[in-house]
């Protein structure tokens, strides 16, 4: 896939719950000078005020794909504007896809991997969410949109921060890692954000999967624009650690990351990576993981959006370099022990 | 599984691509369609050439921006476009704004009627003008995915999710609505008026006998189906979307209902547009891999038109008396071919 991957057409979607902020930022996306054009693709009763010459009007229609998997949903709309963008090729750069609050992020994303013609042509970068700082925690438990995004977010933009005390955005950004340890965050006010740090991600390309993500996956996760911040996604019990934190664990939105430095057969974990996700692919959001296989010198990897699965060998395992596997998924009401049981069952004893 | 792929300069198979008159469009080509004698293609954006019999190229501007959607009867090309305009061409070059959508939506999918009605369609809603009458517009439940008129009688045929509804303009209440789950593209009626087709957003056809609404499930494409043409007589129902050009039969009253469709000219790359020819049991066939071929319906004889290793063919048409075929690929590097 890398070899396309550069001439395709990079599609950032920007999601985020009503009023956090997502405007801002696609204005401040929009209005920068980068030097770059931008094709937006907006929800049709969507905050006015954008300044753009590619905007198009959306109307957010999730459909079903008659494949026989229920979950897999993709945005109707979405495949014809990107048909009809196409023929605009060499206009613009890279695509904005912006949600409305109340959007599920998947349908949109699952767009890219389904639908043969807009994968010819575009490939996601990454899904960004905005975060009011002030009223995530309140929407966390009232609004299941707002834990989906929070949930499938590659790059979570934390706004408003000035709006809340540090104990405060303490809490939200404890309740957020409870929910996804594995996206990056930017706290920000007025969604002052560097772009690079929400453009051209690379989120989905395999190949860079480790690249961008060198908190990937690891136990204690290091912001490094702000103060200390540790996280035990895996480790779910509250526990006081020197910095006054407390670490949620959210009632049914949670990762679950497993971990081995001895090889997988591939004959069983393949399958039983495949039999997961189509059972409990309406579970599992997203899904990632570098794998070492037996008798393999070449590193697989790959990612997954519900019951979407692609994968591929990346490179050769570089000398000295430690062959684990390592998977996370991110869900609701993952059932944990089945899962590490049928992790460890692929494991070559 | 038996392939075919016909090397350079094969002595198996006749070869007319030194008869081709070859036409440089410099632009990005999604459709062609004759006017008249010359063959009229028209751009990805903003332009439609006109390319006459000594391959001479006149150039008219008809959108300001993208043309997402054409439909043409000979007489004239009806377009849409993402500037939220209808406009017609004729065979002169004359350009007429036919309509404007009031918000600047874009023109999703236009149809044209044999007595000069036309229909084009913004978002969920489909809006028909016929002679001097006003506009009517129907809204249906979801984005249109594809319009098409029925050959007899003013009545539109409207894809969308999950089903076609079909509508008489000038008749309050009478839009009938077809279900079929998924989400629906092109749709076209048989030449006889019987059967209605659609082509859907997963690889295969959906049709409807629409005397009893009887569905007809046309599937096995490796990939979606994207151009479809009636053969002379409306016999067979041609097809785009897989390394064969894929004919359905529509001759008896069941339609395709239980029978095999006709597999013809193989080749290693997929068929990305058809065209029958208007009169004769002849079709022309282009491919993703840029070859374009005649092929006889009858026993799938073929002759080379134009040879592989360019970007697939995205725009091919017969003119109406059927000896004149064009073509083009998706760069606009198109040619003409007098039969």
């Amino acid at each position: 896939m890398s070899e396309a991957t550069s001439q395709k057409i990079p599609v950032t979607v920007l999601t985020g719950y009503l009023g956090a902020g997502k405007t801002t930022l696609l204005n401040r996306i929009l209005s920068e000078n980068h030097g770059k054009k931008y094709a937006v693709i907006v929800n049709e009763f969507g905050e006015i005020g954008i300044d753009n010459d590619l905007i198009i009007g959306a109307d957010e229609e999730v459909f079903e794909m008659n494949n026989g998997c229920i979950c897999c949903t993709v945005r109707g709309d979405l495949v014809r504007i990107m048909d009809g963008l196409m023929k605009r090729k060499g206009k613009f750069d890279a695509i904005i896809v912006e949600t409305t609050g109340l959007a599920d992020p998947a349908p949109v994303a699952q767009t890219f991997f389904v639908d043969e013609d807009v994968q010819k042509n575009a490939r996601l970068d990454a899904v960004v969410t905005v975060a009011d700082a002030k009223w995530l925690s309140d929407r966390l438990k009232d609004a299941p949109e707002a834990k989906n995004q929070i949930a499938f977010a590659d790059v979570i933009v934390l706004n408003k921060t000035d709006l809340v005390t540090k104990p405060e955005l303490a809490e939200v950004e404890a309740r957020i890692r409870g929910i996804n340890p594995y996206a990056k965050l930017h706290r920000t006010e007025r969604c002052s954000v560097a772009l690079a740090d929400v453009l051209d991600r690379g989120a989905f390309d395999l190949d860079r999967i480790l690249d961008i993500e060198p908190d990937f996956l690891e136990a204690d996760d290091h912001d490094h624009d702000h103060d200390h911040h540790h996280h035990h996604g895996h480790d779910h019990h509250h526990h006081d650690h020197g910095h006054g934190l407390k670490h949620y664990h959210d009632e049914d939105m949670q990762s679950l990351a497993l971990k081995t430095d001895k090889p997988l057969d591939p004959n069983m974990f393949m399958p039983w990576l495949q039999n997961l996700v189509q059972v409990e692919g309406g579970k599992i959001l997203r899904s990632k993981g570098i794998l070492a296989f037996h008798d393999d010198d070449d590193r697989y990897v790959f990612q997954g959006v519900h019951m979407m699965l692609e994968g591929n060998h990346q490179r050769k395992w570089k000398e000295g370099e430690p062959r684990e596997s390592r998977l996370v998924f991110i869900g609701r009401e993952l059932p944990e022990k089945a899962i590490r049981e049928g992790f460890e069952s692929c494991i070559v004893s | 599984m038996k392939e075919f792929s016909p090397p350079p300069d094969s002595a198996s198979i006749v070869s007319v691509t030194d008869r081709v008159k070859q036409v440089a469009l410099g632009m990005a080509v999604t459709s062609v369609s004759f006017l008249g004698a010359r063959a009229a293609f028209v751009g990805g954006e903003e332009n439609v050439k006109f390319v006459d019999s000594q391959g001479e190229i006149t150039t008219v501007a008809v959108h300001s921006g993208g043309i997402l959607s054409t439909a043409s009867d000979g007489k004239r090309i009806v377009m849409g476009g993402d500037d939220g305009k209808v406009v017609s061409l004729d065979a002169k070059g004359e350009v007429t704004l036919l309509a404007t959508d009031p918000k600047r939506r874009w023109i999703d999918a236009v149809a044209l009627h044999a007595d000069g009605a036309f229909a084009w369609s913004a978002g969920k809603t489909a809006t028909v003008k016929s002679g001097k009458n006003e506009e009517k517009s129907l809204d249906v439940p979801s984005t249109v995915g594809g319009l098409a008129f029925a050959p007899k009688g003013l009545r539109l045929a409207i894809a969308h999710y999950n089903g076609a509804t079909l509508w008489f303009p000038n008749m309050e209440g009478s839009a009938e609505f077809l279900p079929w789950a998924g989400s629906h593209h092109a749709v076209t009626f048989s030449p006889d008026n019987k059967f209605l087709v659609t082509a859907m957003h997963e690889p295969a056809l959906h049709g409807w006998r629409l005397a009893d609404n009887r569905h007809m499930r046309m599937t096995g494409y490796p990939g979606r189906v994207r151009s479809m043409s009636w053969s002379a007589g409306g016999k067979g129902l041609a097809t785009s979307g897989a390394d064969t050009v894929i004919i359905w039969p529509f001759g008896s009253k069941d339609g395709p209902m239980g029978k095999e469709p006709a597999m013809l000219a193989p080749l290693q790359a997929r068929v990305s547009v058809v065209a029958c020819h208007p009169k004769n049991d002849i079709l022309a066939a282009g491919y993703s891999d840029g070859t374009v071929l005649m092929v006889r319906l009858e026993d799938g004889a073929e002759i080379l038109v134009r040879r592989n290793g360019t970007p697939p063919v995205a725009a091919i048409a017969w003119n109406a008396k059927g000896t004149l075929l064009a073509f083009a690929d998706e760069n606009g590097d198109g040619g003409l071919l007098e039969l």
